[in-house]
């Protein structure tokens, strides 16, 4: 047994995000982690690499227990690991990257570096992977998949006996992904192990040895890829018993409040249309990537759109820009809070009236004592502790940061409201707020959107829900007709 | 879930944690302003003859031009840029408004105006440059008009100073009232017009949010690109009033007048508490830093500390000053 996890739990302020998992990954084999987002695959996978330390649980490698404190361990032991987000240095070249932090030298340690031994080995490594890349080019100049293709000769230089894939093919087009996938049949084949997460199913079924599926933080069960069927895996997967943990409340249907008609984002992209009414809570689900972000950010005018049309209740409306969508009533609750929502070292009160200080204005000016008066009114409605407006957004837990978000669109006036992500990283309490303010939201007839990716939060509070892969709607679902299979096939394209 | 909500709100321990927090506020706020006074009492202290009207006039005196260019300096540090041109825009518009006093004889207060509208003009250029063709940063465009503006001044000169200006120009660098420097008046007028309009107008605001988070400032529908525009062109007209009061100084217009006067005013605008971080800073701090400047200068002239001494002790400042805010961020996060 290369790696073994012997009852590993982990949890972050109390909240526990793995429950005693216990993960055999044999020598020589592709070991694939599957579950959904949150499952507790991230977690898993920054435990083996140091970023996170284990609460409990031994973890063993190469049959004796190994302590990965910070990276260096992993890396010294022979784990190697490749994110999504790559590390290579786009201005240096091939070779330059793949030696970085272990150059060859000359003569000893300070003498001048080697460059045709580094040369010849790089050329060494990337034909081990099939590849003709020339050591020297600059990395900057190379695909993502050629640059993948470069860190995992970087993790192979290092004598990785493991590598850790996440999501490797999510940003690669079909091409390089077959790519990938054949580069690693080959170095299984001479002997390489791999730990390799992925959302499509079809590759992992292609490529993958065994499957463990996690859920909830949970080990659910350990597979063999060749002995279960795509739809098996979806079950495994999503096969919970929702707890009742969304306050769900159904108003009448209302009048149609948006209408996107033919979007296109970029010139090869699919057209979109879809339409938002009143009194329901439009879902949008699908798989990380799938472009939900992109189409909210293209409707509120954030990123330029190719054509297409946007109706706000009846109304064609041209928005080009964030400004204008403020203007038309539209409101856009960012999945990422704190790069994209808040300005973390001003106060509540000043984050929660930037966005329309025309109306805290007394004879031109801004008056400091009505944008209290309203802070503090938000603070109330909004249960927003503690409870002193003077506070940083950043001394906020994640919870009520996101409540100070939601209290800055609702200052704007807004009519449409886009949730992105709206209880990504709050806890369970705050979460049923977050739900309840939707609600109302609801109920005062707004228009409501929630992109999640989470099933359960879009299957326990959506009316309808659209699924989306790759920029295409493939699914409009019913409350009624949805649940977690036909969503999630939907989701990996039908 | 409820007993939760309960406790996260005890009644009782409520005010007295805000009074910490106003300790702590209070601290940070008046920071820079204890350094100030330690400063003086040492010179005090040292020296006879710091504390005396005549010489605390003539710091007012000399602390009037650093203060108007670090105000607006101000403006771009908060939003996380800088302006190194604003030397450069200061000799290129008294120059400007010398050829138009002084070489065309016309009237003084076309030249005043002449001399306003070219800095600002000239800073507004530099905003363009930022938000229409996109360079990345205001280091590399400012970098940039400050050669260019600088050339110019030295260009429509000839290279040579415009003596001669009429009494009205000169009189607000030169003159009292009651004793006070007309030149300090003016920076005090100025620096009450500026914290309003940091403080209580929408544009105002927007500098503080583009500084704190540029990407949620724009999807928060704050015109980002017309607020700096609008910035850089404030900064230009500052450094074109403090060319305006330095004419009155030196009774000329030089075209190498205002060489590394942008450092001075990077340097108050630091010691004053800003962050090139963006998104922190005041009028008042900018001030008191310009202050602690002058007052350095002047004591350590006073004493006797040769000029190239008072440099070193000056960037020495300048180090502790970041420092200390370094350390008080620190305290703060732990």
């Amino acid at each position: 047994m290369l790696l073994e996890m012997k009852n590993v739990s982990k949890s972050f302020s109390g909240i526990q995000v793995l429950h005693g998992i216990n993960l055999e990954v044999k020598k020589g084999e592709v070991h694939v982690l599957l579950g959904e987002n949150g499952a507790g695959k991230s977690t898993i996978i920054k435990i083996l690499t140091g970023a996170y330390t284990k609460d409990t649980g031994v973890v063993k490698w190469e049959n004796k227990v190994l302590d990965v404190e910070k990276p260096k361990d992993a890396i010294d032991a022979g784990i190697a690991t490749i994110y999504q987000e790559l590390n290579l240095i786009p201005q240096l070249s091939v070779m330059e990257n793949i030696f970085l932090g272990h150059e060859e030298k000359v003569r000893g340690k300070y003498s001048l570096l080697d460059r045709n031994n580094m040369r010849k080995k790089a050329e060494e490594l990337l034909s081990r992977l099939g590849q003709n890349i020339d050591p020297d080019e600059i990395v900057g100049n190379l695909g993502v998949g050629q640059q993948q293709l470069v860190e995992i000769a970087k993790a192979l230089s290092l004598n990785a006996k493991l590598l850790i894939l996440d999501e490797p093919t999510s940003s690669l087009s079909g091409k390089e992904a077959e790519q990938l996938l054949s580069t690693i049949e080959n170095l299984r084949n001479q002997g390489m192990t791999f730990i390799y997460i992925s959302h499509r199913l079809e590759e992992i079924k292609r490529i993958g040895d065994r499957i463990t599926v996690l859920r909830d933080g949970t080990k659910i069960q350990t597979v063999s890829a060749k002995n279960t069927s795509v739809d098996e895996m979806v079950t495994l997967m999503v096969g919970r018993v929702l707890e009742n943990k969304f306050p769900k409340k159904q108003f009448k249907k209302g009048k149609e409040g948006l209408r996107v008609e033919n979007l296109k984002l970029t010139s090869d992209s699919p057209a979109v249309n879809f339409s938002a009414y009143q009194g329901e809570i439009l879902g949008i689900s699908g798989l990380v990537g799938a472009g939900r972000t992109e189409l909210m950010r293209g409707i509120f005018g954030v990123d330029p759109v190719i054509s297409g049309d946007v109706y706000i209740f009846g109304e064609k409306k041209n928005i080009d820009n964030p400004r204008k969508a403020i203007q038309e009533g539209l409101a856009f609750i960012t999945e990422d809070r704190k790069e994209e929502g808040l300005f973390l070292d001003q106060s509540i009160y000043f984050n929660e009236t930037i966005a329309k200080l025309n109306f805290v204005k007394k004879n031109g000016l801004i008056s400091v004592k009505s944008q209290r008066n309203i802070a503090n009114k938000y603070t109330q409605d909004l249960k927003i502790r503690p409870s002193n407006i003077e506070l940083m957004a950043k001394n906020l837990s994640g919870g009520n940061q996101q409540k100070v978000v939601i209290a800055k669109w609702l200052f704007t006036g807004a009519r449409v409201f886009i949730f992105d992500e709206p209880t990504r990283g709050i806890d369970v309490g705050a979460k049923v707020e977050v739900y309840n303010l939707i609600n109302s939201l609801v109920e005062q007839g707004s228009i409501v959107i929630i992109i999640s990716s989470e099933l359960p939060e879009i299957l326990g509070m959506c009316d309808r829900i659209l699924v989306m892969n790759e920029g295409k709607i493939t699914g409009d679902l019913m409350r009624d007709e949805a649940n977690q299979e036909n969503i999630m096939k939907a989701a990996i394209g039908g | 879930m409820e007993e939760r909500a309960i406790n996260l709100e005890p009644q009782v321990e409520g005010p007295k944690k805000k009074k910490e927090w106003d300790t702590k506020k209070l601290l940070n706020k008046f920071g820079a302003l204890l350094g100030l006074l330690i400063l003086s009492t040492i010179l005090t202290v040292l020296t006879p003859s710091f504390l005396t009207v005549d010489n605390l006039m003539n710091i007012l005196r000399q602390v009037s031009i650093n203060s108007l260019l670090a105000m607006g300096m101000l403006l771009t540090i908060i939003t996380a840029g800088i302006d190194l041109s604003v030397g450069s825009i200061l000799a290129f518009a008294i120059v400007t408004g010398g050829i138009v006093t002084v070489t065309l004889g016309l009237s003084p207060i076309l030249g005043i105006a002449t001399i306003l509208l070219v800095g600002a003009l000239a800073g507004m250029i530099n905003g363009l440059l930022l938000t229409k063709l996109r360079l990345p940063h205001p280091f590399i465009s400012t970098l940039g008009t400050m050669n260019v503006f600088r050339g110019l001044a030295l260009i429509v000169t000839a290279a040579s100073p415009i003596f001669g200006f009429p009494l009205m120009i000169n009189y607000i660098g030169q003159e009292s009232v009651v004793g006070i420097p007309i030149s300090f008046m003016l920076v005090i007028v100025v620096a009450i017009m500026m914290h309003i309009f940091l403080n209580r107008t929408s544009t105002g605001r927007y500098i503080y949010a583009i500084g704190g988070n540029k990407e949620a400032a724009r999807l928060s529908g704050i015109p980002v690109d017309r607020v700096l525009v609008i910035v850089y062109t404030i900064s230009g007209f500052m450094a074109a009033l403090g060319g305006l009061v330095l004419i009155g100084r030196t009774n000329s217009a030089s075209p190498i007048a205002g060489l590394t006067y942008e450092l001075d005013a990077i340097a108050a605008v630091i010691i004053g508490g800003a962050s090139f971080m963006g998104g922190v800073g005041t009028v008042a701090g900018t001030i008191i830093g310009a202050m602690i400047i002058a007052v350095l200068r002047n004591g350590l002239n006073l004493i006797g500390v040769s000029s190239d001494l008072q440099t070193v002790v000056i960037g020495l400042v300048i180090i502790l000053a970041v420092y200390v805010d370094v350390l008080r961020r620190r305290e703060k996060k732990n």
